[in-house]
């Protein structure tokens, strides 16, 4: 460590006490990539602050002193979110973890970024109120990691995904000044900047208190199981409930290895079939029995062998027990692998599907598939074994293919996991030079230096507003992150 | 001092057949612009923005014009950029819930295309025979529907902007889920136009209904109303829509919208009538939920018309300092408020007194809050702020605002903070 880095670390413990602070090489190991393990960067330090004010003074250091840093919440992202930048630290939320108010009257709840997305139903359930975003890490991921990322779930076909449950955010800006978008009410005036914060990957600072939404639990929830010959029968079923004018609250689809692999990893007891659809509809008892029933028939048209409707909660919560656990399961069937997120137009499963079965006979490469089908979000999961020389650049370069099949249908890179570190280069590929300027030029009313999560997101980032005068390399060109244009 | 004569040679020759000298009609909150421009399509009402912009020309983004007077009055306006002819429906993919549209489309239109595969935007409007896409974004008008089905924040997932530098940028895309670079649809709408001229979006769609049925009922005083509110809020019935209406001297009264199966709704409306007890509850007719555009009728010199926002356990308090207000200064009023806690309001009375009573409302609002933004006021009222305060991020919407804008070109001083 030079002198200069020693008095940074100085100064940043005196903020943070030394509880509050990593700096040896052996506890920084835990910190130097999230849920994406094939990125790893070790930082400068951690720091673990326990308010809003230690964050806005690291903050103001790291400004100062133009040293980047990154937000982390559980670091369960599976894009490379939260991988530290290297020379700079990261700021961990996990310890602001407090549920801070809950106001059940008008359904919201107050929440500092580092507690767990599962902890707010938990808090609200007593009164039959849940938090609807469910990523499949619920169980371990932090509201503020979801709000970098705008999370969604399987039930955000009916509900929506983090940014329609977010109502207000508090924000340590990278100058490390302190403003509060959106609140409890609706509308605020102004610009809906914490619509564009929901979303920005840690580049625009860190959010250090989130108002949310919550949800009266419905009166009813009834989960069906479909047994189709393949995907393509399963899609089409998908694509004739939607058509008869139903809102599903979710709507999952498995094909065989996933299947194969769930239930190696949680016994969930689903039929050995091609395709796998579960459909859940909540709502009153009247209502979702009448359309289950049409579900139900649907289903069959379509080709299903077998159509089980799942008892009793139970049952309910091993069905989604299975298909929470699919994308770990995979390691039952294979040393490793690459989780995909890709976007398609609903219509376009069928055409997509077979090109990744092409795909995956080409490169001899397995792809289990696991959609939430409601909304077109794929997740391809590539398999490859790390041991066999190139398999897994093999693997990583098939995984960029498959989203290269969904940008050609007319969809998007990522659906909830984000951009990150692993998609940044496909971001040019989804958009024109145009737009990714125009959305570098709102990350330059934020972050104008560059300071937060510096290097996500964008291919190149650009330079905000240099001022006239005499040439100085800006630290990112220097770096060479960035370039002039 | 303006550049015009040789702006308009250059906009003649970007747009030769579509610009005219401004008329009464085009003024703007009293300010008479100079000329009209009407683009054939998106790249000529970047290429027109664009020479506006180097040319120093305060320009006015214009869908149908409706909603032209909501904010402040512009500091300048040289140029009205319309919409018009930008009113192609390009693809409504039915069978993917989504639709793509120019900012000129009336709302009326759209759903009258969505419906031959019904489908709908799912939300109601004000003024859907001439408000555009558009003009609805930019104002973020906020219906009924708001409280199923989100905002039009919630229901747009794909948008394209001109800026005044001439960039056409697009953000979002054509699939529902999408989190792929910044949610800039989510930034220009409600940006009242003063970042970008919304030239298309891209919705989610929902299924029409199979059944509707709306049913209304009265409480005997403020508290029994929110109570009603508070109850139907908290309990397991799954409508679509609540509304309070209320004005001066009359009881307040609500409106609860259920579409479901013909079963689903026979349910709901046993579980309703249980769950208000003594109540009397009857079917209405479903033009009751006109009842926020009505607030708009024949408004005269007198009248001033405001949105407001509270939190749903504010409702009483909010009727009972209208009712306050309005005995003590002297004005009539009438409000609608949903469930969301989104209302507007609707004030009659002498210019001084709306102005105080506005104040005083605006101030008690954000003391728990709230806001008041006042969208049409009398022409004596013309200094009143429309926005109210915006809090601790403006300077932060200042500098958004002069990295797309930094001319200031757009709607310049309508917005809030004095973009």
């Amino acid at each position: 460590m030079n002198p200069m880095e020693k008095r940074f670390l100085d100064e940043l413990r005196t903020v943070v006490g030394a509880r509050g602070l990593i700096s040896s090489p052996e506890e920084l190991h835990t910190y130097e990539c999230d849920g994406l393990t094939n990125f790893r960067v070790m930082p400068l330090a951690v720091l673990l602050p326990s308010d809003t004010q230690q964050v806005q003074a690291i903050v103001r250091v790291c400004h100062r002193e133009r040293i980047p840093f990154v937000a982390r919440g559980s670091g369960t992202g599976l894009s490379g979110g939260a991988l530290p930048v290297e020379n700079g630290v990261v700021i961990s939320l996990a310890r602001m973890n407090r549920i801070l108010e809950v106001d059940l009257p008008n359904a919201r709840v107050v929440v500092e970024p580092g507690v767990i997305n599962l902890d707010v139903t938990g808090r609200v359930q007593p009164h039959e109120y849940f938090y609807a975003p469910d990523p499949s890490s619920q169980s371990v991921c932090s509201i503020g990691g979801n709000v970098a990322e705008n999370s969604g779930g399987a039930h955000c076909l009916k509900y929506g995904f983090t940014t329609t449950h977010v109502l207000g955010l508090e924000i340590v800006l990278p100058d490390g000044s302190l403003v509060h978008l959106g609140g409890k009410s609706l509308d605020m005036p102004g610009y809906d900047l914490m619509g564009v914060f929901v979303g920005s990957e840690g580049t625009l600072g860190i959010a250090t208190k989130v108002t949310l939404r919550i949800v009266k639990r419905p009166e009813c929830i009834r989960t069906l199981l479909a047994a189709f010959p393949g995907t393509n029968e399963a899609g089409a079923a998908v694509s004739d409930i939607i058509a008869a004018g139903m809102l599903p609250a979710a709507i999952e689809m498995m094909d065989n290895l996933a299947i194969q692999a769930a239930e190696a990893a949680v016994h969930p007891n689903y039929p050995d079939c091609g395709g796998l659809l579960l459909v859940e509809l909540d709502g009153p008892v009247a209502e979702v029995e009448a359309l289950m029933r049409d579900v139900d028939e649907i289903c069959r048209k379509n080709g299903a062998w077998e159509v089980r409707l799942a008892q009793t909660d139970a049952e309910r919560m091993l069905v989604w027990k299975g298909r929470k656990a699919a994308f770990a399961a995979m390691g039952r069937i294979s040393p490793n692998y690459i989780v995909q997120d890709g976007v398609i137009p609903r219509t376009a499963l069928p055409q997509v599907m077979s090109e990744i079965a092409r795909l995956s006979e080409e490169t001899g490469l397995r792809v289990a598939n696991v959609f939430h089908a409601g909304d077109g979000n794929l997740h391809p999961l590539v398999l490859y074994d790390r041991r066999i020389a190139g398999q897994e650049q093999a693997a990583e370069s098939l995984s960029y293919r498959i989203l290269e099949l969904c940008l050609a249908a007319g969809g998007s890179i990522t659906g909830e996991h984000g951009v990150g570190e692993e998609k940044k280069r496909m971001m040019s590929k989804m958009f024109s030079e145009p737009d990714l300027d125009t959305m570098q030029r709102v990350r330059c009313a934020f972050d104008p230096l560059h300071l937060s999560n510096p290097t996500k997101v964008f291919p190149t980032p650009r330079l905000c507003g240099e001022k006239p005068g005499e040439y100085v390399a800006h630290p990112l060109e220097t770096a060479g992150i960035a370039e002039r244009y | 001092m303006l550049k015009t004569s040789s702006f308009e040679e250059n906009l003649r020759a970007v747009a030769p057949e579509n610009l005219r000298a401004a008329t009464a009609g085009d003024a703007v909150c009293g300010v008479l612009p100079q000329f009209v421009a009407e683009p054939n399509d998106e790249q000529q009402l970047a290429a027109a923005l664009s020479l506006a912009n180097e040319a120093g020309i305060a320009v006015i983004p214009r869908g149908g014009a409706t909603k032209l007077d909501w904010g402040n009055p512009p500091k300048k306006a040289d140029l009205i950029l319309s919409t018009a002819r930008l009113n192609r429906i390009v693809e409504h993919a039915w069978a993917d819930l989504t639709v793509t549209v120019e900012a000129g489309c009336t709302l009326k239109s759209l759903q009258k295309t969505l419906a031959q595969h019904g489908q709908r935007l799912a939300f109601d409007g004000l003024w859907p025979e001439r408000a555009t896409i558009g003009g609805v974004l930019a104002t973020n008008d906020s219906g009924a529907l708001r409280l199923r089905f989100g905002a039009l924040r919630d229901l747009i997932i794909g948008v394209t902007i001109a800026l005044p530098d001439g960039t056409l940028a697009s953000s979002g895309g054509k699939v529902v889920k999408n989190v792929a670079g910044y949610d800039l649809p989510k930034l220009v709408t409600g940006a009242f136009g003063t970042l970008g001229v919304i030239t298309r979006a891209v919705f989610r769609l929902h299924p029409l209904p199979r059944a509707a049925k709306t049913f209304s009922f009265t409480a005997e005083n403020f508290p029994a109303m929110q109570q009603h509110i508070l109850a139907i809020q908290d309990s397991q019935l799954a409508h679509t829509a609540l509304q309070i209406r209320c004005a001066s001297g009359e009881l307040p009264a609500a409106d609860i919208l259920f579409e479901a199966t013909d079963a689903g709704l026979a349910a709901q409306e046993s579980q309703l009538r249980k769950l208000l007890g003594s109540a009397r509850v009857e079917q209405t007719s479903e033009t009751i939920w006109n009842a926020r555009q009505d607030l708009w009728n024949s408004p005269t010199k007198t009248t001033l018309l405001a949105k407001i926002s509270l939190l749903p356990t504010d409702i009483a308090r909010t009727l009972n300092s209208l009712k306050a207000l309005g005995d003590s200064r002297k004005i009539n009023w009438r409000i609608v408020v949903q469930a969301t806690g989104i209302g507007m309001l609707r004030l009659e009375g002498e210019p001084a007194s709306l102005s105080l009573a506005t104040e005083q409302l605006r101030t008690e609002l954000q003391s728990r809050g709230g806001t008041l933004a006042v969208l049409r006021r009398p022409p004596e009222l013309v200094s009143i702020d429309a926005w109210g305060n915006a809090g601790d991020g403006v300077s932060l919407m200042h500098a958004v605002k002069h990295q797309l804008d930094p001319k200031n070109t757009l709607n310049a001083g309508r917005f809030v903070g004095g973009i």
